[in-house]
């Protein structure tokens, strides 16, 4: 395999577990927050994060052997910005519904600690190919822990998945179950976050520390 | 080449930030006449909401043609002046709007000479006002649609609302926002939250203005919004959404009252006449 060497590969499927931007390297827990009341923002949310964060990752790279240093963050966070407003101008162009439900989140993801994370750590030192595999790697990590997140809150505090009554068809409510509305505050993800990470570290043993 | 030389430094920040902003203000003049069709089909489309009219994209302004047959301004007294009322901008008029309540609690507050500047400003701004309204002729009877615009928590909520034939009970409600927080205040724009208004009455028996109220702890939810001819339920955990909603409405609403009274009485003796 010429395309996926075992390196390679290891860029993507690190980030989905050991090194998993939101649970290990504890980045990009203000969107986890914001976006995760349903499903389907997150989903969304995700998605753009990975447009975002892979080609910002190959234009880093492409670019960086001409960075000056001292003003690296700035170009960094130029490239990001501009990528950003770049999605937010071609989805209210051509898929308007879209760019309607992102509303606000598509400048959020200018302030996702993850993307300038991966590009000050990964493309500001490797070749694009590998960036780029970084940059789908990491936001698929994100991606997976959101939704994930996402999934809880929703069931527990709406009874929905989706948007599909899963509670109610089930008849859940029947016998005398009531939505968690706390589950809909933002303290909830936190708490969630937490519990998942706990999990992780104790089922994964490189995580173990002393 | 020395990467690290200041010369380098703002050539290179110079020439990135020309670029960029090359790039982006290319993109963005590009796309806008894409953008200004989005945005007016789905006014288009939200107006055909109001009153119940499912359209798509494709077929949006075949349907606003067909449906919506009048089309005109308001000034403040009800009166029919010059204008389009598609072609209305509301943000201006809302500006206006409040700026209007500003000066009325100004005047019951100031006396004398301060008092007068203020009247006189108050006259000269309900003057400007332009309020758009449309008339939508569909098999089952005619409606007229109002455009609400105000404030929710993050920024604008806007609506059409639609009202039968006795300008006083609401036949739809359609809400949109730009950025409420989802799963809150953004779901306004929600079926079950809109579906509740229809039916709601405007005006008291005693013929007074009363509009739409929210009503927190499902004093109005399904069980109870029997009772409540003014009111439904407002959303749990998006209250500055729900009540900058129920101001929208009261505000925008009211500001149509001389027109939709005046409609109301020639509605009255019409019928007298023809019995």
């Amino acid at each position: 395999m010429s395309l996926f060497s075992s390196k390679d590969l290891k860029l993507l499927t690190n980030p989905l577990n050991v090194d998993n931007p939101i649970t290990v390297q504890v980045l990009g827990i203000c969107s986890a927050l914001a976006v995760t009341v349903k499903v389907e923002p997150a989903v969304v949310m995700s998605l753009s994060v990975l447009a975002v964060l892979a080609f910002a990752n190959v234009i880093i790279s492409l670019l960086r052997n001409t960075i000056p240093n001292r003003i690296r963050i700035i170009v960094q966070l130029v490239v990001i910005a501009s990528l950003v407003i770049l999605v937010d101008q071609v989805l209210k162009a051509f898929l308007y519904d879209v760019s309607k439900q992102l509303s606000v989140f598509v400048g959020l993801i200018i302030t996702n600690c993850i993307i300038m994370g991966r590009l000050e750590a990964f493309a500001l030192g490797n070749k694009p190919w590998p960036s780029f595999l970084d940059g789908v790697g990491n936001a698929a990590g994100y991606g997976v822990i959101l939704i994930l997140v996402a999934f809880l809150r929703e069931l527990l505090g709406s009874g929905t998945v989706w948007e599909y009554p899963v509670f109610e068809k089930l008849g859940i409510y029947s016998i005398g179950y009531e939505n968690n509305g706390l589950m809909i505050l933002p303290p909830m993800a936190l708490i969630v976050v937490g519990i998942i990470i706990w999990v992780q570290r104790s089922r994964t043993r490189e995580l173990i520390e002393d | 080449m020395n990467t690290q030389g200041n010369l380098y430094t703002f050539m290179y920040a110079s020439i990135m930030v020309i670029v960029v902003a090359a790039i982006l203000s290319f993109t963005a003049i590009n796309l806008q006449p894409l953008q200004e069709k989005n945005v007016r089909i789905e006014k288009i489309q939200s107006i055909l909401a109001s009153v119940g009219i499912e359209s798509t994209v494709e077929n949006a302004e075949g349907l606003y043609d067909k449906y919506i047959v009048e089309d005109k301004v308001l000034n403040a007294e009800g009166e029919k002046i010059e204008g389009k009322g598609f072609d209305v901008k509301l943000k201006p008029q809302v500006d206006k709007m409040f700026e209007i309540k500003a000066l009325r609690s100004l005047i019951a507050k100031v006396s004398g000479a301060d008092k007068k500047e203020a009247e006189d400003k108050l006259a000269e701004v309900t003057n400007e006002r332009q309020l758009p309204i449309f008339k939508c002729k569909k098999d089952d009877g005619e409606y007229v649609i109002i455009p609400v615009r105000g404030k929710g928590l993050w920024g604008p909520i806007w609506g059409y609302v639609s009202l039968e034939s006795d300008f006083n009970t609401i036949y739809g409600a359609i809400f949109d926002h730009k950025g409420e927080t989802p799963g809150l205040g953004a779901d306004i724009n929600a079926s079950w939250f809109e579906e509740p208004f229809k039916g709601k009455k405007l005006f008291g028996t005693n013929g007074s203005f009363e509009g739409i109220k929210v009503y927190k702890g499902g004093k109005g939810s399904a069980a109870n919004a029997g009772d409540l001819v003014h009111g439904v339920d407002a959303i749990s955990g998006g209250t500055i959404t729900s009540m900058g909603l129920y101001d929208m409405l009261q505000d925008c609403l009211s500001a149509y009252e001389p027109f939709l009274k005046a409609q109301k009485e020639s509605e009255v003796e019409l019928e007298i006449k023809t019995n």
